[in-house]
């Protein structure tokens, strides 16, 4: 009777108006199936059996790509509730807290930020310990290497938007390293040198960690900036990076595999 | 149990630690006959738990550990663990098979074979998502996110730490001045990891496990992963206290503990130390033994590697490759020389021009 009505809802208008083919247990439908869904198509219709096992693979770049868009969701509803300004970032996340029933968004953005880091090792590692970034796939490695970096700043940026304690010590001690930025910062070797006369041409009001922080210390204009790096620029940087990767990776030959 | 802990305090300081990890190192990369072996596997994780669980029993070692922002690196940790043991395993049985004619297991007929994306891969997929959702959500209810007193700028806590991911870097700080540690060295990490795909010329071990192919790579990739980067993470997080001094792993973070801050630098060792004599007033005359070690170190250690060594990947790889590839290495090396410089000489700065600023 079951399987009766699974047949009758699969011939219904609607269904075949969203999914075009029958259910994926032939040859014809399995390929209709990866090629006619615009989530799945990013996998070849076919690949090699060393590319499926979790033993070579450890699933750990498609765990990342999960958690970035986890990420994403859980990060746009945080931005329901959370305004970046010193007067409020700090009572939100209080309210965060207790106002919101049974509420782990923040939890699970917190520790999923930590955890996308992580894996992202953990893929790179594995893509080294198999050569995977041996031609044909230099430059995707390159990608990925930017990615990464990414993926720190996003979780950096991220750390100072509770506006506690943790959150703009952690980041006064990540950002002073840019104060020593050789010629740029304000602190870094040959700083000193770049001067006409009385003129100093890199001081605090002007070097790179200014720029970054948006002042001499992290204040409301950090994290303002912060705020829009986290939300807004890195993610869309990061989205079409992803992109490219995805796409080099299929061009590219697909999961590597002896040659 | 009491010496033990003061042992172990004793032996979790930097010099003592970190030179353990890099012999127990060495031997792992002679002996990838062992270490590639379940047994090992095995034992190593069951000697890891049992100590870890002893430790934990401890309350000062319990008070960090726990800390919510630092149960990541204890995921990190059990994944790193895994993860080398695993990719030497499988490099270990594919070298065996290679060894006996062969070709890897990722290269058998039957492996080669093109399998359905569904429902092989989406499925693996799917699986792999919902064990994470899992995991994170359990995560998410048994740990609250962390949140201190509200943001203050006059008041520093002490230690003021970066996140764990930076603490690597962080720790880099007691060796390096920021312009190293927190600018040069990430940079040369940057670029040196892009330029992986084009130093190493080596076309053997593309698309599978293996260890005796690639021993040069996978051992200096993995000392500079496990020792340089993920090792000083721990020290970082787990053995920096109060004013970034060194707390074992049983030691109570006392504020109060005094470090003998003796370290000099080489110009002083030089004048005043060897030739009895004051600083010279002109700082390039002060500091010409720091520009000569500097000048040794960059440019005279070059030609005398690559007579020693070099010359065989110089002609292998071609001149341009072959100096990115010693440039990176040394980048690198700098890190732990100077690290053994400070340890066994109280060395503080190579070179130390306060006047621009550049401090080595």
């Amino acid at each position: 009777m079951s399987e009766g009505f699974a047949k009758k809802v699969a011939n219904t208008q609607v269904w075949k108006a969203i999914f075009r083919h029958g259910p994926p247990n032939n040859a014809r439908n399995r390929a209709a199936v990866v090629a006619g869904n615009v989530f799945l198509h990013l996998h070849p219709i076919k690949l090699k059996k060393s590319g499926v096992q979790l033993g070579y693979t450890w699933c750990m770049g498609g765990l990342t790509f999960f958690i970035f868009l986890s990420l994403t969701i859980t990060g746009v509803l945080l931005m329901f509730y959370y305004r970046p300004t010193a007067e409020y970032a700090f009572t939100d996340i209080i309210g965060l807290r207790e106002h919101v029933p049974l509420g782990i968004m923040r939890e699970l953005h917190r520790w999923g930020a930590h955890l996308m880091v992580i894996t992202v090792w953990i893929h790179m590692f594995r893509v080294f310990m198999t050569g995977s970034y041996k031609p044909p796939r230099e430059f995707n490695w390159g990608v990925g290497v930017i990615l990464l970096i990414l993926t720190m700043l996003l979780s950096f940026t991220g750390y100072l938007l509770p506006w506690d304690q943790l959150a703009i010590w952690a980041i006064t001690v990540g950002s002073n390293m840019a104060k020593a930025t050789p010629f740029m910062g304000n602190g870094g070797p040959g700083a000193a040198l770049a001067r006409i006369g009385d003129f100093v041409m890199v001081s605090d009001k002007n070097d790179v960690r200014f720029q970054l922080l948006g002042g001499r210390f992290v204040g409301e204009a950090a994290l303002l900036r912060f705020y829009i790096l986290h939300c807004v620029f890195i993610p869309l940087v990061v989205a079409v990076l992803i992109a490219i990767h995805f796409w080099r990776v299929r061009k590219d030959g697909g999961i590597s595999a002896p040659l | 149990m009491h010496m033990i802990k003061l042992g172990i305090n004793f032996l979790s300081s930097p010099l003592y630690s970190f030179t353990l990890f890099i012999v127990l190192f060495v031997l792992a990369m002679k002996r990838m006959d062992i270490v590639g072996t379940k047994k090992f596997g095995m034992g190593l994780l069951i000697f890891t738990l049992v100590v870890f669980a002893w430790m934990v029993s401890d309350p000062v070692f319990f008070s960090v550990i726990s800390l919510p922002d630092n149960i990541p690196i204890i995921i990190l940790n059990g994944l790193v663990f895994w993860s080398t043991w695993y990719a030497l395993y499988k490099g270990n049985q594919n070298d065996i098979r290679i060894a006996a004619g062969e070709p890897p297991i990722e290269g058998t007929p039957e492996n080669r074979e093109k399998v359905w994306a569904w429902p092989n891969l989406v499925y693996t997929e799917l699986f792999c998502i919902i064990a994470c959702t899992i995991f994170l959500i359990v995560w998410a209810i048994f740990f609250k996110a962390p949140l201190e007193e509200p943001a203050n700028p006059t008041w520093a806590p002490n230690p003021a730490k970066a996140p764990w991911y930076f603490l690597g870097l962080q720790e880099m700080l007691v060796y390096f001045d920021p312009w190293m540690a927190g600018v040069v060295l990430p940079v040369i990490i940057i670029i040196g990891l892009i330029a992986i795909p084009f130093i190493d010329t080596n076309p053997k071990g593309n698309g599978y496990y293996t260890f005796k192919e690639r021993k040069f790579a996978i051992s200096a990739f993995l000392f500079g992963w496990l020792a340089l980067w993920v090792f000083l993470i721990q020290i970082g997080t787990f053995l920096r206290g109060p004013n970034w001094t060194f707390y074992g792993p049983f030691e109570f973070w006392d504020t109060h503990k005094v470090v003998a801050e003796n370290n000099i630098n080489l110009s002083e060792i030089m004048w005043i130390k060897l030739f009895g004599i004051a600083l010279p007033k002109n700082i390039f005359v002060r500091e010409v033994f720091g520009l000569i070690v500097t000048g040794l170190y960059l440019v005279a250690s070059v030609p005398l590697i690559t007579k020693k060594w070099g010359h065989k990947y110089q002609e292998r790889m071609g001149t341009v490759r072959y100096y990115l590839m010693i440039f990176l290495i040394l980048g690198m090396m700098s890190l732990p020389i100077k690290m053994y410089l400070r340890w066994f000489f109280n060395l503080k700065y190579i070179l130390a021009m306060p006047e621009f600023e550049l401090n080595l």
